[in-house]
């Protein structure tokens, strides 16, 4: 899967978690300020995430965590 | 010398909202309360989540939870503008068993994907107390928020509790009632195996046919004001909240106890607290749930209370099936509606009178109400007694 296509289905479950717009999914938007997404909203994300995409993100790693982009970055890294 | 009699203020209601099988809104609830029952399950099809939340907002609140914010936006909708301090408005609504279905989806999760799958929203969802604390915010009212979880006497006794709150002084207005949504797979097949829900699937209030109750989902919403607070602004008032009471049978889990001994204890305290003799009582607004042991019991409480020559009885259950905790609120509403729209509803599906029982029950139609005082009894699993007295303001200058 390329980067694009994997950013396409990151997006996916972004939206159906948070109900944002897509166009508002950039890399630089942030969860808590753009998105309007509390903790445990991040929380739902990243299940999502890791049930798409087969993979374990640990707690620790979400650490210092605010953006889409460094979600992203955490996502790809496990592929 | 005796201690000064404490403050004790004034209270109405300003404001009402119901979501329930028999209507969701006032005019379609008092339509649905004059109509034979809804057939099939009692629950409210037609909730629609999106008129009150938008979609994140709906995903993130138990079905119990929205029934208890729709209602509490529909009663402060209908309560108009009340210009109140925020810390001096406060929630007071009740529930059985909270947010039933959130938990029993997650146990499904956890046991088909396991622990890292459950729902970081789970505990906010399930807990009780996940409705008031919707209201609270979506209004931002800052004063006491609580919950009452007392299983079917829940809606009646946070009412009687908001009342104290301001009666007391300590609050202005306060959102109050109940609200129930565990019709799940697990609630149904629990209640089922108690053999306490009909098996003929009709609720039958105190007829001699009657074989258990009919579970029902719902919720109602009342605004209680101080009299003052809501005169000042001009305010339409449906009745005042004379008086409540709560008492415990303290005898059995489940089963009543003899001769409705409690439910006559709490019928009693709630008059006094009223201020109300027995014989200016015109109606009491049973908790009726069409079992065996329920209503005979409650009618033998009548009967010793009231005599052969008491108050005209209801029942709205013959149509509103059993909302467990959201049911004393209901009924509440009811009350309202009867004491404005000066008729008492109909017991539905009351053909036969249990002949052991001495009271006089509406049946096959409605009553007028002349402007007597109105009795709600509500009564649930663990003993709880709750009782509600209303009237129409003009009686009690």
């Amino acid at each position: 899967m390329d980067n694009d296509a994997t950013f396409e289905k990151f997006k996916t479950c972004a939206v159906e978690v948070l109900q944002v717009p897509e166009d508002k999914l950039t890399l630089g938007a942030r969860f808590q300020a753009d998105l309007e997404a509390d903790s445990l909203e991040v929380v739902e994300l990243v299940m999502a995430l890791e049930e798409a995409f087969d993979i374990t993100i640990e707690e620790s790693e979400l650490d210092g965590v605010e953006t889409v982009g460094q979600a992203f970055e955490i996502v790809t890294s496990k592929l | 010398m005796p201690p000064p009699a404490p403050i004790r203020r004034r209270v109405v209601v300003t404001g009402l909202g119901v979501v329930s099988c028999a209507g969701i809104g006032l005019d379609a609830f008092w339509e649905g309360l004059h109509s034979p029952a809804p057939p099939g399950e009692h629950r409210v099809h037609d909730f629609d989540p999106s008129s009150w939340f938008d979609v994140k907002a709906a995903r993130r609140a138990d079905r119990f939870q929205q029934f208890a914010v729709a209602t509490a936006q529909m009663a402060l909708d209908d309560a108009g503008d009340l210009s109140i301090d925020p810390m001096r408005a406060g929630v007071v609504h009740g529930t059985g068993v909270g947010g039933l279905e959130t938990l029993e989806t997650q146990v499904g999760v956890l046991n088909e994907k396991g622990e890292r799958r459950v729902s970081p929203f789970l505990v906010p969802m399930m807990m009780s107390n996940a409705g008031a604390a919707a209201i609270s915010m979506r209004f931002g009212w800052r004063g006491p928020c609580e919950t009452i979880v007392t299983a079917c006497a829940a809606g009646s006794q946070a009412i009687g509790a908001a009342l104290r709150l301001i009666a007391s002084g300590r609050c202005d207005a306060v959102i109050s009632g109940g609200a129930e949504c565990a019709m799940t797979p697990i609630g149904l097949a629990a209640f089922r195996n108690m053999t306490a829900l009909s098996t003929t699937g009709v609720s039958r209030p105190f007829d001699a046919r009657r074989d258990g109750f009919v579970i029902a989902e719902g919720a109602a919403s009342l605004v209680l004001e101080e009299l003052e607070h809501a005169r000042a602004r001009g305010a339409r008032i449906y009745a005042e909240l004379l008086g409540a009471a709560s008492t415990a049978d303290a005898y059995h889990i489940t089963a009543p106890s003899p001769g409705g001994a409690g439910a006559l204890a709490c019928m009693e305290l709630a008059l006094e607290d009223a201020g109300v003799a027995p014989s200016e009582v015109e109606h009491v607004n049973a908790h009726g749930t069409s079992t065996p042991l329920n209503d005979l019991a409650e009618a033998e409480a009548i009967e010793k209370l009231f005599g052969r020559a008491g108050p005209l009885v209801t029942s709205i259950k013959g149509v509103t099936g059993h909302s467990l905790g959201a049911a004393g609120a209901i009924e509440a509403a009811a009350c309202c509606l009867t004491i404005d729209r000066k008729q008492v509803p109909p017991t539905a599906g009351l053909e036969q009178l249990d002949p052991e029982m001495h009271i006089e029950v509406a049946a096959g139609g409605p009553r007028p109400y002349r402007g007597g005082a109105v009795l709600s009894n509500s009564f649930g699993f663990g003993g709880h007694n709750g009782c509600l007295v209303f009237a129409p303001l003009a009686s009690t200058p």
